[in-house]
């Protein structure tokens, strides 16, 4: 389906942002979107402004140039509520070690502004679906990379978020490990209907049904299905799409 | 519906302040042991030359471990305010700050509630003090004398003062890059603060031994919190010591505000994303 063919609101729509650090520019006039029901890969060599565009999109940052709406809802307009249909897994881990699964959970819970019985029929629910339950009262400091990534993911996924974003969320994980949460958060898109946004370096994460946006000195330089954009590379696969993209976009600049 | 989420939300931030303090016994007990240590060994040396004539609050003359119990109860606050800088430091460090900060709650109400759940955690510190210090006069330890009013009147002074010294390190967290760079804060703002004021000696008695010292005691927010709890303990209320120490709250909090803002702030313009 062609992005004009969408009726429905994107989860998140990014329109003519731009970020400068004083002098320097981080982004330049970034615009895409993001649909319910889609995994959308975010690929961009270190240094493109994945991190900062990540930023502006938690609003752990906040830019003038531009407009960034989730659901609908615009931080300049309806300010930190717009966060809500949000859920994030950051690249370094974000829970708190000296607690347990469950206390980490039902934190976050609370600071979504879950009721208690709610919060804790998700947690089961989102636990379980990544075979994660039997070790919810262990501390997370007990756990490996692996599970404490899967706890991160159930709660980025406990109040139910329209939009996902997982900041290169396999960085460190056996290739077993990284498998089972490519093939879950591909899962959850599809029959849940989120719209996940998944910034990465690893190629093979990247299916062919996905979406593809390239990010290159703050630019967007290529925004579509991975059909589409090897298509218009007429490159063989995403690795050699890649490649191919980045190195044409510094022959133009010179 | 935002009231219920933001009385949920502050629930979580107590629930997990709590929940790392118990966890973290060593906090707990050196919480208590420091200012036992200051209160049994620094006054019991004292005591003997610093008895102090009778002057506000105090109606009569009072031995030098009375004096010192205010300035103990603000210690504990003062440490514990820059332990909540140092645990927002290292929440940032370890990325669980930025779980807080995108919640969809406003900026000024999360670091508020943060503030919020440090002064409670100062209270539970300075109530096991005062309960221990209560245990030494009635075992006869020592003579603390404290009128049991004054356990009670001296909570909105503890709160003021908890608020006052939770924001001032909140703002300064907001300027500190690394853990490791919380050694300064302890050289730079811990020890000037505490010991240029009025915690261990009269303002009168610093007064006599050198004016510049005096006038830096009198510029330094910590000595009006100290006095503030002195006269509350005594069922007494000192209105130049609120004043100050609710203003000098109510900037900390406005800068660390302005600092954690996600357009203006210092966390924005150190160029590193959360």
């Amino acid at each position: 389906m062609n992005a004009s063919d969408k009726t429905e609101t994107p989860a998140i729509s990014i329109e003519g942002v731009s970020y400068n650090y004083g002098a320097r520019k981080a982004l330049d006039d970034v615009s895409f979107k993001v649909w319910p029901g889609a995994f959308t890969a975010l690929l961009g060599a270190n240094g493109a402004g994945k991190s900062t565009l990540l930023s502006l999109i938690t609003r752990l940052f906040d830019t003038g140039v531009g407009k960034i709406s989730i659901d609908g809802k615009s931080f300049k307009e309806d300010g930190a509520k717009a966060l809500g249909p949000l859920g994030v897994v950051f690249q370094q881990t974000t829970l708190d070690l000296d607690l347990s699964v469950r206390q980490n959970l039902k934190y976050f819970s609370r600071l979504r502004g879950m009721s208690s019985k709610f919060a804790n029929q998700r947690i089961d629910e989102t636990l379980s679906s990544l075979e994660m339950l039997e070790r919810i009262d262990e501390r997370v400091r007990d756990l490996n990379g692996g599970h404490r990534r899967r706890v991160e993911i159930a709660r980025a996924m406990l109040h139910k978020p329209k939009l996902l974003l997982l900041d290169e969320p396999t960085v460190g994980l056996d290739i077993h490990t990284r498998g089972v949460i490519v093939d879950h958060i591909h899962k959850l898109a599809k029959e849940e209907n989120i719209a996940v946004l998944w910034t990465t370096h690893l190629m093979d994460e990247i299916w062919d049904e996905d979406n593809l946006i390239v990010l290159d000195k703050g630019r967007i330089i290529e925004d579509g299905s991975v059909k589409d954009v090897l298509g218009r590379v007429g490159a063989p696969d995403i690795t050699s799409a890649f490649e191919s993209l980045i190195h044409g976009e510094e022959e133009r600049l010179r | 519906m935002m009231n219920i989420h933001m009385g949920r939300a502050l629930y979580g931030i107590l629930y997990r302040e709590f929940l790392r303090f118990f966890q973290q016994r060593a906090r707990f007990l050196s919480a208590l042991v420091r200012p036992l240590i200051w209160l049994l060994v620094f006054s019991a040396g004292w005591r003997q030359t610093q008895g102090l004539a009778p002057y506000p609050p105090y109606a009569t003359y009072i031995p030098y471990e009375i004096y010192m119990i205010p300035g103990l109860c603000a210690m504990i606050q003062l440490f514990n305010g820059m332990q909540s800088s140092l645990s927002m430091i290292y929440d940032r460090e370890m990325g669980s700050m930025r779980v807080l900060l995108t919640t969809p709650l406003p900026r000024w109400f999360i670091l508020a509630s943060r503030l919020l759940a440090g002064v409670a955690v100062s209270l539970l510190q300075v109530y096991a003090f005062l309960g221990i210090a209560f245990l030494f006069t009635y075992f006869e330890v020592l003579d603390l004398d404290i009128p049991l009013i004054g356990y009670l009147t001296v909570l909105p002074a503890l709160i003021i003062s908890g608020f006052m010294l939770g924001a001032l390190g909140m703002a300064l967290s907001s300027t500190i890059k690394q853990l490791e760079n919380f050694a300064g804060v302890m050289n730079f703002v811990i020890f000037p603060m505490f010991f240029i004021s009025s915690a261990l000696f009269p303002l009168w008695r610093i007064k006599d031994l050198s004016y510049t010292f005096y006038q830096f005691c009198l510029y330094n927010p910590f000595t009006y919190a100290v006095e503030l709890i002195r006269f509350a303990l005594h069922g007494q209320f000192y209105l130049n010591g609120a004043i100050v120490v609710g203003l000098t709250a109510l900037i900390s909090l406005g800068l660390a505000i302005y600092a954690y803002d996600p357009a203006r702030g210092i966390q924005a313009k150190s160029g590193k994303p959360g």
